[in-house]
């Protein structure tokens, strides 16, 4: 990957390729050129997608990731472009909270941010992989400053009531100790010729002493308390300096304890791809990016809209609104295309004039419960106290994880943390919680593991996401047999429609699915 | 590609759910607000429908609107039918998510998915049909959920 420096569109005219090369290639833009629409500029250097015929417009639904994208590039390369968006702000799910702002959800609930200046949560997305490299490079192109995201912190814990008396370990501690349960088992089974593998003698020696580095084993393969094992999952008393130096080795979890404890479900976690380092966050929030967008397609951008019908015919699309503060009064936008990025959820109670494959696939896909709260507190006790700064505690309590903020270490004085990242059965009895009372739950939960919050708790704000009135859910939940008979349906322009969105990719989820989705489809 | 970490990242989370083997083992606790999934496993229509449903039908089952519509469970036609109100459930509609098993299933949607047993879903199918002004008598069993997913 260190090569691919990919950096979409370097050019228009890279673009094109890019696009052309893609699975799903292209679909508006070749029933473009075929209609004469477009044509691929013959200029060397910076071009437009160019051919935009004088004229051509598009109409695009949700000024989303995948809206903006889409928006951003076709703008640029000279079409006519409209955007319709529900909300009154840019960005849907790329969005944050900050002291000062009102969220409403379903049901009616009205939440006060109370944070103080500065500080925020990311309802939604929250981390940006190094190798989602589309929406990396719209962070470039439009200024928007990035931090690193600190995924992994060995100093975090894993936790669970039914393991270790439901003391909190460190992460470095756990894992330390599951990789020398398991070396040094596996090196009793190659020494006592247990092991069923077709291994030389000269293998098994090898992978003797590659056993001792991963598990920090001592010269008799014995995962035992002493510098070697302390040096991975911590010291009783850190070496120092001078009379104070000499330190206190820690001792072993037993191994048996390691095993039944279940918390390597946990460790894992932040190894998968999507997670590896490095991780950046916007700095400011992850809202930057979205607010970058709407400020640079400013007008575009017709707010409070709520679409409530999508035509088409041989000659254009028409779609049909009402605007937020009007409601009831229908208005009208024409256009020649239309690129819909809103989520499956709402666009499958919207009358469409598509095919059925393409309504088969929106009518399909049922939406994920997540929540995510956000607390601020009087101090920043876990780096002030527990030498935690940024990363993740993973926990099987219902609030799932706490992230810590990756900015703003060693600040003095008040803090917000996520207090709750949830998924599954908690997700939804979170959602059918009043938001007071999910943050009165997540306070109480995560007193568990950190005793501090009874005391350091200020307010919090937490967003269910089945209760976003513009998404009614988190994202679209694929499984393989609907992916196998819906999805390329879902992505096949039909007519002059066209959908992108995270639930038009294979990342679902992830910004970067909606962007590439959009990239793909334009 | 993607897949494959989405899969992983999903047996995680389902772990973390409680979806999976070790689930949550919670102190009984009176004041706890939460299910464990044994309490959940053998909750009524009631309780089912205040962990899990009123997240979108709402506490009084009158649903809300905003870019789309949760429909409201009171004064529901279609909730006549109880073949429709289980299938919905079982099954799930649109951005509705599927409740019942899905055993074919891997840890993806086992993690995005709460799944109810074919008692858990008859209760609560029995409960919106026989409340929020709901008064239909005929009610479903276990059996008829069953019925309706391989």
């Amino acid at each position: 990957m260190p090569d691919r420096n990919m950096a979409p569109p370097v050019t228009r005219r890279d673009l094109l390729r890019m696009i052309g090369v893609t699975a799903g290639s292209a679909a508006m833009y070749q029933a473009m050129t075929a209609l004469g629409f477009a044509a691929e500029s013959r200029r060397k250097g910076p071009v437009d997608l160019s051919g935009a015929p004088r004229g051509a417009s598009v109409l695009i639904l949700g000024a989303g990731m995948a809206g903006m994208t889409a928006a951003y590039e076709l703008r640029n390369a000279g079409y006519r472009v409209q955007v319709l968006e529900y909300n009154a702000r840019p960005g849907g799910r790329n969005w944050s909270l900050r002291g000062g702002d009102t969220y409403t959800e379903l049901g009616g609930a009205t939440q006060q941010c109370r944070f103080d200046e500065g500080f925020y949560i990311n309802p939604g997305p929250w981390r940006l992989p190094y190798h989602h490299e589309h929406i990396l490079h719209y962070c470039r192109e439009l200024g928007v400053k990035l931090e690193p995201f600190i995924e992994l912190n060995h100093n975090a814990y894993v936790h669970s009531p039914r393991a270790f008396g439901g003391k909190p370990i460190r992460y470095r501690t756990f894992q330390a100790d599951f990789n020398g349960t398991v070396a040094e088992l596996l090196a009793k089974s190659i020494r006592q010729h247990g092991l069923d593998a077709p291994l030389t003698k000269e293998d098994s020696e090898k992978l003797l002493v590659a056993l001792q580095f991963f598990g920090a084993l001592d010269k008799d393969y014995r995962y035992v308390e002493g510098d070697d094992t302390s040096d991975r999952r911590g010291y009783a008393r850190d070496p120092g300096g001078g009379l104070s130096a000499r330190p206190q080795f820690s001792k072993p979890l037993a191994p048996e304890d390691v095993i039944r404890s279940g918390l390597w479900e946990q460790t894992w976690f932040h190894t998968i791809y999507e997670l590896q380092q490095t991780l950046f966050q916007p700095v400011g929030g992850m809202g930057r990016i979205g607010e970058a967008f709407g400020r640079e397609l400013g007008k575009i951008i017709r707010y409070r809209s709520r679409v409530t019908k999508i035509d088409q015919d041989d000659r254009g699309v028409t779609v049909y609104y009402e605007d937020a503060g009007k409601p009831g009064t229908t208005m009208e936008a024409k256009a020649d295309w239309c690129l819909c990025t809103i989520p499956l959820s709402i666009l499958s109670q919207i009358p469409m004039q598509v095919g059925k494959p393409m309504a088969d696939a929106i009518a399909a896909v049922p939406y994920a419960a997540a929540v995510k709260i956000g607390l601020q507190f009087k101090r920043r006790f876990w780096e002030e106290d527990e030498q935690i700064y940024g990363g993740i505690t993973m926990t099987d309590l219902p609030i799932q994880q706490i992230g810590y903020p990756s900015h703003g270490c060693f600040d003095r004085g008040k803090g917000v943390l996520l207090g709750a990242y949830v998924w599954g059965q908690s997700a939804f009895e979170f959602t059918a919680m009043s938001p007071e009372e999910r943050v009165r739950a997540a306070v109480r939960y995560g007193a568990q593991i950190h005793p501090q919050y009874e005391s350091e708790f200020e307010h919090g704000v937490a967003v269910a996401w089945h209760r976003s009135p513009f998404t009614m859910g988190c994202f679209g939940i694929w499984s393989e047999s609907t992916r196998e008979k819906h999805y390329d349906n879902l992505c096949t322009i039909d007519g002059r429609i066209a959908l992108a969105g995270e639930h038009a990719s294979y990342i679902p989820a992830w910004q970067e699915g909606a962007v590439t989705s959009a990239l793909d489809a334009i | 590609m993607k897949m494959q970490s989405m899969l992983a990242f999903a047996v995680l989370i389902a772990a973390l759910a409680g979806g999976y083997s070790a689930g949550f083992v919670r102190a009984e606790d009176a004041n706890d607000p939460m299910l464990s999934p044994d309490a959940l496993a053998n909750a009524n229509g009631e309780a089912i429908y205040q962990h899990v449903c009123q997240g979108c039908h709402m506490p009084d089952g009158r649903g809300a609107t905003g870019a789309g519509t949760y429909p409201a469970l009171a004064g529901n036609a279609h909730l006549a039918s109880a073949q429709f109100t289980a299938t919905t459930v079982a099954l799930g509609r649109h951005n509705m998510p599927h409740f019942a098993a899905q055993p074919e299933l891997g840890g993806f949607e086992a993690f995005v998915t709460l799944h109810l047993d074919d008692r858990q879903i008859a209760a609560v199918v029995n409960y919106v049909r026989s409340h929020f002004g709901n008064h239909y008598s005929d009610e479903v069993t276990p059996a008829d959920i069953a019925a309706l997913h391989p």
